[in-house]
């Protein structure tokens, strides 16, 4: 139990840390390194109480795809150091206790309904006693994916193929002056556009040109 | 104290929670930023759905963060979509220079 709790707050500690990090660094590309430091210290801590499954899909998702994109568009768009301190600038100045007071509140409210859960012990007692190690977590994942819900992993399918239709069709350009390859031209051109035969009669050759 | 329990894990989805907030609120020189914070307040929802889930003995938390996960995956593709063509037609994507609306 001690080397759980050591293992808890060091991942925990480096979450927020990074988390931290990552709404204040001035460099952009160090604030998309420290959410890949996020991700990987909260896919940790699934993999620690016993949700592996999804720590590895959290690695393979977020880390993976999801940074690695952040930081393609990052470093395409050469904004990495366009983000000055917002602890300074002075526009941004009376932006700063509203944001603070919010999410104070929000964390505050957070926090209460935490404790709500804490003085409330029999509402803990629903049962713990569904499967007990009998198969592993990714095993009973998938039992109830591919079963109860079914239809929404199909839907969300389709959610991933229309955001990938959706980005494609809106970063999608039509570039002037540069020459490409027209296949339809190609396929569509017949044998008599491109050669002609000609009865050749002897010792008369063929003109060509005129 | 030693005893990790469910507030633990719930403890540090209000404080990521709360910091993806200060980061929307605050940040105002780059849109990217507030996309990643965005990313963080998913994450937190998912620490919250996976420790329930864990400790309630009840998989549907886990399914429906596998669903969050697939959400979070498509709007960070569409916004990062939407963030370079803006770039393109702008130059700029300094929150303080988005006032196109007048919102």
């Amino acid at each position: 139990m001690i080397a759980h709790s050591i293992f808890f707050y060091t991942f925990s500690i480096i979450a927020i840390v990074s988390a931290i990090m990552v709404t204040a660094s001035k460099n952009t590309v160090h604030s998309v390194f420290f959410l890949i430091l996020d991700f990987i210290s909260i896919s940790c801590l699934f993999i620690m109480i016993g949700a592996e499954f999804l720590g590895m899909i959290m690695l393979i998702v977020y880390v993976g795809a999801v940074a690695v994109l952040f930081l393609f568009v990052v470093m395409m768009l050469n904004v990495a150091q366009q983000k000055n301190q917002w602890f300074s600038s002075e526009e941004s100045s009376k932006h700063i206790p509203v944001g603070l007071i919010i999410s104070t509140l929000i964390f505050v409210e957070l926090i209460i309904v935490v404790g709500g859960w804490k003085y409330k012990p029999d509402l803990f007692d629903i049962n713990n006693s569904i499967e007990i190690n009998k198969v592993s977590n990714t095993h009973s994942l998938g039992q109830v994916l591919y079963t109860d819900y079914i239809h929404i992993f199909q839907i969300s399918g389709m959610i991933l193929l229309v955001a990938m239709i959706g980005a494609i069709v809106l970063t999608f350009r039509k570039r002037v002056g540069v020459k490409t390859q027209s296949y339809i031209k190609q396929i569509s051109r017949e044998r008599t556009d491109g050669v002609s035969v000609l009865n050749v009669e002897s010792n008369k050759g063929v003109k060509i040109d005129d | 104290m030693t005893e990790i329990g469910l507030g633990h894990y719930l403890t540090l989805g209000a404080i990521i929670f709360s910091i993806g907030i200060i980061g929307i609120f605050l940040n105002r020189k780059n849109i990217i930023v507030i996309l990643m914070s965005i990313e963080l307040i998913l994450l937190a929802v998912n620490i919250n759905l996976v420790s329930f889930s864990i400790f309630l003995g009840d998989l549907t938390g886990q399914v429906f963060t596998l669903f969050i996960l697939t959400v979070a995956a498509a709007e960070a593709a569409i916004g990062l979509a939407i963030i370079v063509v803006y770039y393109r037609n702008s130059g700029t994507i300094r929150v303080e220079h988005i006032d196109k609306l007048k919102g």
